[in-house]
């Protein structure tokens, strides 16, 4: 199963990491990320951080569909 | 960027416009399938189908690891549960799965030592714990958990431990899209890409199953506007008669995919012909581990005695694995089979299609 949210990053020391998923604090795995640092936000499958969240283009992606929806609200 | 922003992919405005959009472009029907089972689910949670126009029909993939085990991989759990000298770790959706004889539920309760985990880690932990016994990891999953098994599979052999194992019974996706497009009596407009396997794989992962087909493709993430996006992206090409292959989730999906995860999957494991519940067999789709980590793969090391594999009377999990059946159309759904008592894995998971249309439909 895969968890959809994002968890953020809040211990780090060597591979391994601390992370804060919606409040709950777990472990995780860095050993398949090439860089991930305290504050980052991860995917985390099946306790190994597998993604550092491409912040600029989440903040892109979504201000593009709100526009979009904007736009349509505008439409008759 | 806070959770606040994770919930905007949840926003009722924008998903809400989207639905609107989908309405207004799809024209003719078109039949959708997801791929990964938290599609499934979310598409349930959410409400999606509720959303849509007639004219989109979203059925249900291969999409759930535990569901796409075969029968006799399952057999070879149980096997495994069964020798004294074994203690197994498992994620704990494997479970409740039925076998030909049995189930890990019912070994356990019959006095095997199986232990549900978290992560691959937990095992070799486990390992470290018991010297004197074997652990034996339940490798099932595609090309998201796959690398997870790898790194546990490394980090064995740098530690030298003698005492960890992995049954690999690892699937890959592209292969089952190819045998999907292939299989007798599916017929598909378009497929909603699963979103964490294409975080390994990336979208160039999927470049050649698409070339060959040129069937909408569309990686998608799992929120309510994310699928939203995702199934009006694959309306749009369907209706403008232009197949693509696209990315809908890029704050987490590259083209190149994680390389370190790939890399690290390839050292310890090689592509072999596997055999998926409902699809048969296909070429070239599982994923065997490699001779140089023999010492460490079950399957080499255990001399398993497995009965002929059965599959569960009158189930209809391979058809509903393909699209071909929908649960109401299966004559067990509700009344033999349901969740407290499974007669199908398509029941026993969480992310099953059986699990999810029991507990979320009427």
């Amino acid at each position: 199963m895969c968890l959809a949210i994002p968890s953020k990053i809040v211990q780090k020391s060597g591979n391994l990491a601390v992370i804060d998923v919606d409040g709950v604090r777990r472990d995780a795995n860095l050993m398949l990320l090439e860089d991930a640092e305290v504050g980052d936000w991860v995917i985390v499958h099946a306790g190994f951080a597998i993604h550092k969240i491409d912040e600029k283009s989440a903040l892109e992606t979504i201000s593009f569909l709100r526009e979009a929806a904007e736009f349509s609200e505008r439409q008759p | 960027m806070s959770l606040k922003h994770a919930q905007e992919y949840r926003d009722p405005v924008i998903a809400r416009r989207l639905a609107d959009r989908i309405a207004a472009a799809s024209r003719r029907p078109i039949r959708l399938m997801e791929v990964c089972g938290t599609h499934t689910m979310s598409i349930f949670r959410h409400g999606i189908r509720s959303l849509l126009p007639e004219t989109i029909t979203l059925l249900s993939g291969p999409g759930c690891p535990v569901c796409v085990t075969a029968q006799s991989d399952i057999d070879a759990f149980i096997a495994l549960a069964r020798k004294p000298e074994v203690i197994v770790a498992t994620f704990g959706d494997l479970m409740r799965v039925p076998g030909t004889e049995s189930s890990l539920q019912l070994e356990r309760a019959a006095g095997a030592d199986i232990r549900i985990v978290y992560s691959t880690f937990d095992a070799l932990t486990i390992a470290a714990e018991h010297p004197d016994k074997k652990i034996v990891f339940m490798g099932v999953g595609f090309e998201t958990t796959a690398p997870t098994i790898a790194a546990s599979l490394s980090a064995a052999r740098d530690m030298g431990r003698k005492n960890f194992f992995v049954f690999s019974a690892h699937k890959l996706v592209p292969p089952a899209l190819e045998a999907l497009m292939n299989f007798p009596g599916v017929a598909l407009d378009g497929f909603i890409l699963p979103g964490h396997v294409s975080v390994i794989l990336g979208e160039d992962g999927y470049r050649s199953f698409f070339e060959r087909f040129s069937v909408p493709c569309v990686i998608t993430g799992f929120e309510p506007v994310d699928i939203l996006q995702g199934i009006f992206r694959l309306a749009m090409q369907v209706e403008s008669g232009t197949p693509a292959l696209e990315n809908a989730y890029p704050r987490a999906v590259t083209a190149e995919g994680n390389q370190k995860a790939r890399q690290l999957m390839d050292a310890v494991f090689e592509p072999a012909d596997a055999v998926w519940r409902g699809l048969g067999t296909i070429a070239q789709s599982g994923l065997k581990i490699r001779a140089t980590y023999a010492d460490f793969d079950a399957a080499r090391h255990f001399d398993l005695a497995l009965p002929e594999p059965v599959e569960p009377k009158g189930c209809a999990c391979g058809d509903i694995l393909t699209g071909a059946k929908t649960p109401p159309e299966c004559a067990l759904f509700k009344t033999v089979c349901t969740p407290m008592d499974p007669v199908g894995p398509c029941m026993v998971s969480s992310e099953g299609t059986c699990a999810a249309y029991y507990r979320y439909t009427e």
